[in-house]
């Protein structure tokens, strides 16, 4: 009998520097194809949804299925406002980044509805565990970007007292993780935090996001792993923009099959959102957390998008993936589709998208002047004394003999 | 007062914290139903109930990440890793993110975790039930380390750690949770009954963290020593003739430096004892101390009895083991200038 020689796999993007930019390989389908499932639908009836793709908003910006949230033109607005403010926001700090006044950034451009739509989505207590690309979060929650600011540039009006890299924010006020930096360690905490609120029978839920690259990593199956066994309160987020650094989803385990689709091996439902669609995320969002609050358990959401910008200042996307590839995305800008959609119904113009884009730039440009009083990097930092603070509760022996020694 | 061994002990401190403190919650593989595989936790399920004290899958990593999770919700979880061998699926857990969490969130968020973990050889575990692992959590900035050494430290030591709001790694000796082993393997087991420290009070009290214990006074040396070392070291120094003074460490991080200074300026010899491996083993940072501290008193090169820098081998247990005779010979050596 004659044998196969073995070949190895190595995955492969569909275009690189220098190709055009190579969608053909995505299915999307049409908006409302999908129906909206009862909350309390078994998981093993929801399998469809961790294939498909849930989409609401048309190419004419009109909302159409059973998906569609309804939501007042004042939600839409506050919405449209949050996702160009952390835009707006990237842009000043990846500028300040340039001009050497801080060391790092990471922009969310391109993910703006993710975050926004979500947090918009889940109730104010809610427990959130992001990763460092979910600004939009704090930003939806009416964060201040003061506070923000002075943790990019670690100044003397950082909470966090120049100990975390840029952009690794925390705040216990806002409900939102202290973001590690190790890829998703926060996914089974989350779902620790969301065991501990069922066991207090609180009403609140958690809610945690990793990229498409760190599934691969342990954390995200023990998340699902204990979610799953423990029926914990929370909505998992994987959000797919199809690159981690420089490695397309494949590496990830993407080519044969969904991230969305991890959630069946588990028991769970897994569903597949446009990620650049505000209302298909919000009403997924929506229904995955009323699923946990009615205590029938944990979700997958798959939020299907693109990340615009480089990874971070770090690296150059130009030399990994063609050039124009986020224009050529399938689908879309969240931004330019909730402003479409608003116009499409009437209740937004040209004009006030203008003096909207001006408003958030104003509002960033005086948080920024404000912010730069305080410090940029290395300039006025928060005292170094209290980088032996915080190790422990209480200041243990030998760390106050430390401090004496670093002359501090 | 009843006697009890470490299991006994060990379990009535968990059962005192489970009826004073809502927030707590007992979990880990086979610790609920069945009670833990050395039985620690036996009872408890039955008497607080299945959402306090519960069955986890077989995933270290999901057990420490949950209960990072819930001490930031606000709980008080003792999570139990069958043997400290096991821990290191959730190591990244424990030094990336249990660690540090106060820290790198301006003391914002904390897990007040307590993680229970089984260690230490002579129950012919094989290399993968048999480690001693400390070295690799003193190493590490916002941890702290504890191991007992008997019934009374063992209760008061964990109560403590569960009301402690920094992570704490509380590594147990297993060879020890039925009798005191003072390293003869050839002789009859002895139990607890007869050891002063197996009286243990029934309700609440505390060991306080950080606090060494002197368990034998002497003038002539000092053995630093903890967890089962403990009992190796104490024979040792009866067999040796030499009147030392035997220190148990009970807190390894953060370390009682005041009470080991004052020992070995009184001695000026010292020996340090550890199942471990050698190599950048604890007892490297003890000797350390001792000659930044102590180096114009001592009379005498410090010693350290260690286990040898290889895996623990199943059928050479005794071999690897630091036993009485090994800590003798070390006594006798640190006497000898």
């Amino acid at each position: 009998m004659q044998q196969t020689a073995l070949s190895l796999h190595i995955p492969e993007p569909a275009a690189r520097p220098g190709d055009e930019p190579d969608f053909s390989r995505i299915a999307i389908p049409p908006p409302g194809a999908l129906p909206r499932p009862p909350v309390d639908s078994p998981a093993v009836q929801l399998r469809d949804y961790a294939y498909g793709l849930v989409r609401v908003l048309d190419q004419r910006g009109q909302a159409v299925g059973e998906w569609d949230p309804r939501l007042e033109p004042d939600l839409l607005r506050k919405g449209l406002r949050a996702m160009m403010l952390t835009r707006a926001f990237d842009e000043r700090m990846l500028r300040a980044q340039r001009q050497g006044k801080t060391s790092f950034y990471i922009k969310s451009t391109g993910e703006e509805a993710v975050s926004v739509a979500q947090a918009m989505a889940l109730d104010r207590g809610d427990m959130l565990f992001p990763t460092y690309r979910q600004q939009g979060l704090l930003v939806a929650r009416d964060w201040p970007l003061l506070d923000l600011m002075c943790q990019v540039y670690n100044n003397s009006g950082d909470r966090l007292k120049g100990r975390q890299l840029p952009i690794m924010y925390s705040s216990r006020e806002a409900g939102f993780f202290s973001i590690s930096g190790n890829l998703g360690t926060q996914f089974p905490q989350a779902v620790g935090w969301a065991m501990a609120s069922a066991y207090k029978h609180d009403t609140r839920i958690a809610a945690a996001w990793v990229g498409d690259g760190t599934t691969a990593e342990g954390d995200f199956h023990y998340a699902l792993t204990f979610a799953a066994v423990y029926r914990a309160p929370v909505v998992l987020n994987v959000v797919n923009n199809q690159w981690a650094i420089s490695s397309f989803q494949g590496f990830a385990g993407g080519e044969e099959t969904t991230f969305a689709a991890r959630a069946i091996g588990y028991g769970l439902p897994g569903l597949r959102v446009d990620g650049n669609d505000f209302l298909a995320v919000y009403a997924v969002t929506r229904w995955a957390a009323q699923r946990a609050r009615s205590n029938l358990g944990p979700t997958l959401i798959e939020l299907y998008t693109y990340r615009a910008a480089a990874h971070s200042t770090s690296d150059d996307p130009s030399k990994y993936r063609p050039e124009h590839e986020a224009e050529k995305w399938p689908l879309g800008d969240p931004v330019g589709r909730l402003k479409q959609h608003l116009i499409a119904i009437g209740e937004w113009s040209e004009e006030r998208h203008a003096a909207l884009a001006a408003e958030v730039e104003e509002e960033v440009k005086a948080a920024q002047k404000q912010a730069e009083s305080l410090g940029t990097l290395g300039s006025e930092p928060a005292s170094p004394g209290t980088m032996f603070e915080d190790v422990f509760k209480e200041m243990p022996w030998h760390l106050r003999k430390q401090r004496q020694e670093a002359g501090l | 007062m009843p006697t009890m061994n470490m299991v006994q002990a060990l379990n009535s401190a968990m059962d005192v914290m489970l009826s004073r403190d809502p927030n707590v919650v007992v979990f880990g593989e086979d610790v609920g139903y069945f009670g833990g595989v050395f039985r620690c936790t036996a009872g408890l399920q039955q008497k607080h109930g299945v959402t306090r004290v519960f069955d986890t899958p077989i995933c270290e990593g999901g057990i420490i990440a949950t209960a990072i999770g819930m001490g930031v919700y606000g709980l008080r979880p003792v999570a139990e890793v069958q043997f400290a061998d096991y821990i290191l699926p959730a190591f990244d857990q424990l030094v990336s993110e249990a660690s540090r969490l106060r820290y790198r969130s301006g003391g914002e968020f904390w897990a007040p975790i307590t993680v229970r973990a089984p260690c230490g050889g002579g129950i012919f575990g094989g290399q993968t039930h048999s480690q001693s692992p400390e070295a690799i959590f003193t190493h590490v900035s916002g941890l702290k380390t504890v191991m007992p050494s008997n019934p009374y430290d063992a209760k008061g030591l964990l109560i403590s750690a569960i009301e402690d709001d920094d992570p704490v790694i509380f590594l147990e000796p297993k060879r020890i949770y039925n009798g005191p082993f003072d390293g003869h393997h050839d002789r009859p087991l002895t139990s607890w009954a007869r050891h002063p420290q197996s009286e243990v009070p029934e309700g609440y009290y505390q060991v306080p963290l950080g606090k060494a214990a002197v368990v034998r006074e002497g003038s002539a040396a000092t053995v630093l020593a903890y967890g089962t070392m403990v009992h190796v070291a104490l024979a040792a120094v009866a067999e040796s003739g030499v009147d030392a003074e035997v220190i148990d460490m009970r807190t390894l991080f953060p370390i009682d430096v005041d009470t080991i200074e004052a020992s070995v300026k009184k001695t000026g010899r010292c020996v340090v004892v550890h199942e471990a491996s050698r190599t950048s083993g604890y007892g490297a940072e003890l000797i350390t101390l001792v000659q930044e501290r102590c180096f114009y008193h001592l009379e005498a090169p410090p010693q350290r009895v260690t286990g040898w820098d290889t895996p623990y081998p199943h059928a050479f247990e005794w071999h690897y083991f630091p036993g009485p005779d090994r800590v003798r010979q070390a006594l006798l050596r640190v006497m000898e200038d």
